[in-house]
């Protein structure tokens, strides 16, 4: 299955409409899951169902949305992400921008990476 | 107290589906409040929605539970969807189905359709009596010992009590 950017882009947005119940227009690209569309915790591993079934992948746990980075204490210190854990979240999250990010670092900033962008290039990334 | 909104367990295929049977009695007291006699209207009783799907959040809550040997703590994490087409009266028999879609290490999506079977409707034939198409619910339950934030809970499962236990033995599942 080929899909162009735009048609998984259409895909995702019909995701998260029925995973978080939000409208239409607030489904933009640079829309953050969490500070825009309200997400949660629980929303998450919604997400990554409805997407495995919608475009028939599989998306191993904390590939989509990186687990036990914030914990180590060699990732996050004084509540700002390290050199060390800004390299482990870049492998990790090669779908992700962190253009903004760098120049903050703090942890409560890490949601805003969490865009529906991310999840678009993330999706069109599996797809090959 | 008993907290258990299913009375008996049909059928369980592990990982796959469950269905669950509630008669619903006019001796449970809450229908006798809703909705209770007033100046303007006679008692209405009617089972409120929200026990309608705790039943199947319970019917749903023990087929994820099951496809992990109750391993798992299982907690309903998420309501997405909750569709009602129809009530649900005294005398009426409640049919909790109960799908499992996916699970995974941090937990689990089901699809449940509630169904009634309408005795008051089938004093002719009495066998012949239609289910009605009550409710279509989508849940989502967390594995909570697998949380992100790292929470440690107790060791011994609070969710899948003796209750529970007794409900399955009692329907032939354990």
């Amino acid at each position: 299955m080929s899909l162009t950017q735009d048609e998984v882009f259409e895909k995702v947005k019909e995701v998260l409409i029925d995973a978080l119940g939000v409208d239409d227009d607030e489904v933009t690209a640079d829309a953050t899951l969490t500070g825009d569309l309200g997400a949660e915790s629980i929303d998450f591993l919604d997400i990554v169902f409805r997407l495995e079934k919608e475009f028939d992948i599989k998306i191993p746990q904390g590939e989509l949305f990186p687990d036990n980075v914030l914990q180590n204490p060699d990732y996050v210190q004084d509540g700002k992400v390290t050199d060390q854990g800004m390299e482990v979240l870049k492998e990790r999250m090669p779908h992700a921008n962190f253009d903004d990010f760098e120049s903050d670092r703090s942890i409560e900033k890490v949601a805003e990476i969490f865009t529906v962008n991310a999840v678009v290039k993330f999706v069109s990334m599996k797809l090959g | 107290m008993r907290w258990i909104w299913i009375d008996r367990i049909a059928q369980l295929e592990k990982a796959k589906s469950c269905i669950a049977v509630k008669n619903v009695s006019m001796a449970e007291e809450h229908l006798h409040d809703h909705f209770a006699e007033t100046d303007d209207h006679p008692a209405i009783p009617v089972m409120p929605a929200s026990l309608v799907i705790e039943g199947m959040a319970q019917t749903a809550g023990i087929l994820v539970g099951h496809a992990r040997d109750f391993r798992e703590k299982v907690i309903l994490a998420k309501i997405t969807k909750a569709v009602f087409h129809c009530s649900v009266f005294p005398g009426q028999t409640i049919f909790h189905v109960a799908t499992l879609e996916r699970i995974d290490d941090s937990g689990a999506s089901a699809t449940g359709k509630v169904h009634v079977i309408d005795h008051t409707q089938s004093h002719a034939a009495p066998t012949s009596a239609e289910k009605l198409h009550v409710a279509d619910i989508e849940l989502m339950f967390s594995h909570i010992d697998q949380n992100m934030s790292g929470l440690e809970f107790p060791d011994h499962n609070f969710v899948f009590t003796d209750q529970f236990m007794d409900l399955l033995r009692n329907s032939g599942f354990a």
